[in-house]
């Protein structure tokens, strides 16, 4: 398998696994999850969210999700923002409160986001493209999250 | 008039963003590239016009997800709209439930399922399967996931194989995404066009 993804190896999913027609089957959506995290992780177009910022916001969420190998490769590219990496720390001493309250509430309490916090980040000056910059980030993360621990089950119930 | 829908239906609201969307008229190439917008294709919603703000994701998102719910193989079309219900009930994306609730009863040509479920929530009386996907669907879209071996076995037992597994954990997952775009960036509305 010419496969080589951020999820395939964090799941453990090799070529001689059980697993590896079910996987080779979805060869195009897993070559297209590994570009979608170039792209909100890595993006040409920054934005005011520098990658070693958004690196950072990967291993939190991560972190907050119970993944700590995912966190800790995230958490290496997170440079002068590596305390935003643990959940403990709540971006005030980088001026960056209520976008980690915002990122936090959108990975963990989902349900209870409301306009509110919308309209809380519009209040702190973080323009509309740059919220949506954000939630991106947040939500590609929910979702290779996901497959990383859907995947692992897998290899425990399919090998 | 309008009003934010606040309980599950199958009667699919309208999407107000809580952003200012993207105006076509002075889109960027790459957004008008991503947008594939074409001279014969302008209509494009305005969900899509506020995740133009964020053009390389969406250029890579929009393919990813066509993938997901509707390349050939593996777990049927019903079933993968099943895994997106079951995320979507949990982060309480009132929007993206109606959507694929409808699409699921649409392809099951029957209400059963989905009627059951927003009726009866986590509890409806489903098949050995339906209740198998949706149960798993449901545990790893919960931040952190609780899907666990046992839900494994459930999905086994039930009769599903590694490429239908394998469909379901990605059309959960997908909408785990989906969910934190649609339930975040907006509200679902109903439009009244009464004068009063």
């Amino acid at each position: 398998m010419a496969l080589v993804t951020t999820a395939l190896r964090q799941a453990g999913i090799t070529t001689e696994g059980g697993l590896a027609a079910a996987v080779e089957g979805r060869a195009a959506i897993f070559e297209m999850t590994q570009a979608a995290e170039d792209a909100v992780l890595r993006p040409k177009d920054e934005g005011p969210w520098s990658h070693d910022l958004r690196a950072a916001l990967a291993a939190r969420i991560a972190t907050l999700n119970d993944e700590a190998d995912l966190a800790a490769q995230y958490a290496d590219g997170a440079g002068a923002f590596a305390d935003l990496a643990d959940p403990e720390n709540d971006g005030a001493a980088q001026g960056l409160a209520e976008v980690v309250a915002f990122m936090d509430k959108v990975a963990a309490d989902t349900r209870n986001v409301a306009a509110a916090d919308v309209s809380g980040l519009q209040a702190a000056g973080v323009a509309d493209a740059d919220i949506v910059r954000l939630a991106e980030l947040n939500a590609f993360l929910a979702y290779q999250i996901r497959v990383i621990a859907g995947l692992r089950l897998m290899k425990g119930a399919f090998a | 008039m309008t009003k934010v829908i606040t309980k599950f239906t199958r009667n699919v609201p309208h999407w107000q963003p809580r952003v200012t969307p993207v105006d076509l008229k002075a889109a960027t190439e790459a957004q008008l590239d991503a947008l594939q917008v074409t001279p014969s294709n302008t209509k494009v919603s305005e969900y899509v016009l506020t995740l133009a703000h964020d053009v390389e994701s969406l250029k890579v998102r929009s393919p990813l997800f066509n993938a997901i719910m509707y390349d050939t193989g593996g777990m049927s079309r019903a079933e993968r709209e099943l895994g997106a219900l079951g995320a979507s009930m949990v982060n309480h994306c009132i929007y993206c439930a109606a959507v694929h609730a409808a699409r699921h009863a649409q392809l099951e040509t029957s209400t059963e399922v989905t009627d059951k479920l927003f009726r009866d929530g986590a509890k409806a009386d489903l098949t050995e399967r339906d209740r198998a996907i949706f149960d798993f669907a449901v545990a790893l879209s919960e931040a952190p996931s609780r899907a666990g071996l046992a839900h494994m076995d459930a999905l086994k037992a039930a009769g599903l194989d590694a490429a239908e597994v394998l469909d379901l954990i990605l059309s959960a997952s997908l909408f785990g995404w989906a969910n934190r775009l649609m339930h975040v960036l907006g509200d679902p509305v109903r439009v009244s066009t009464d004068a009063a």
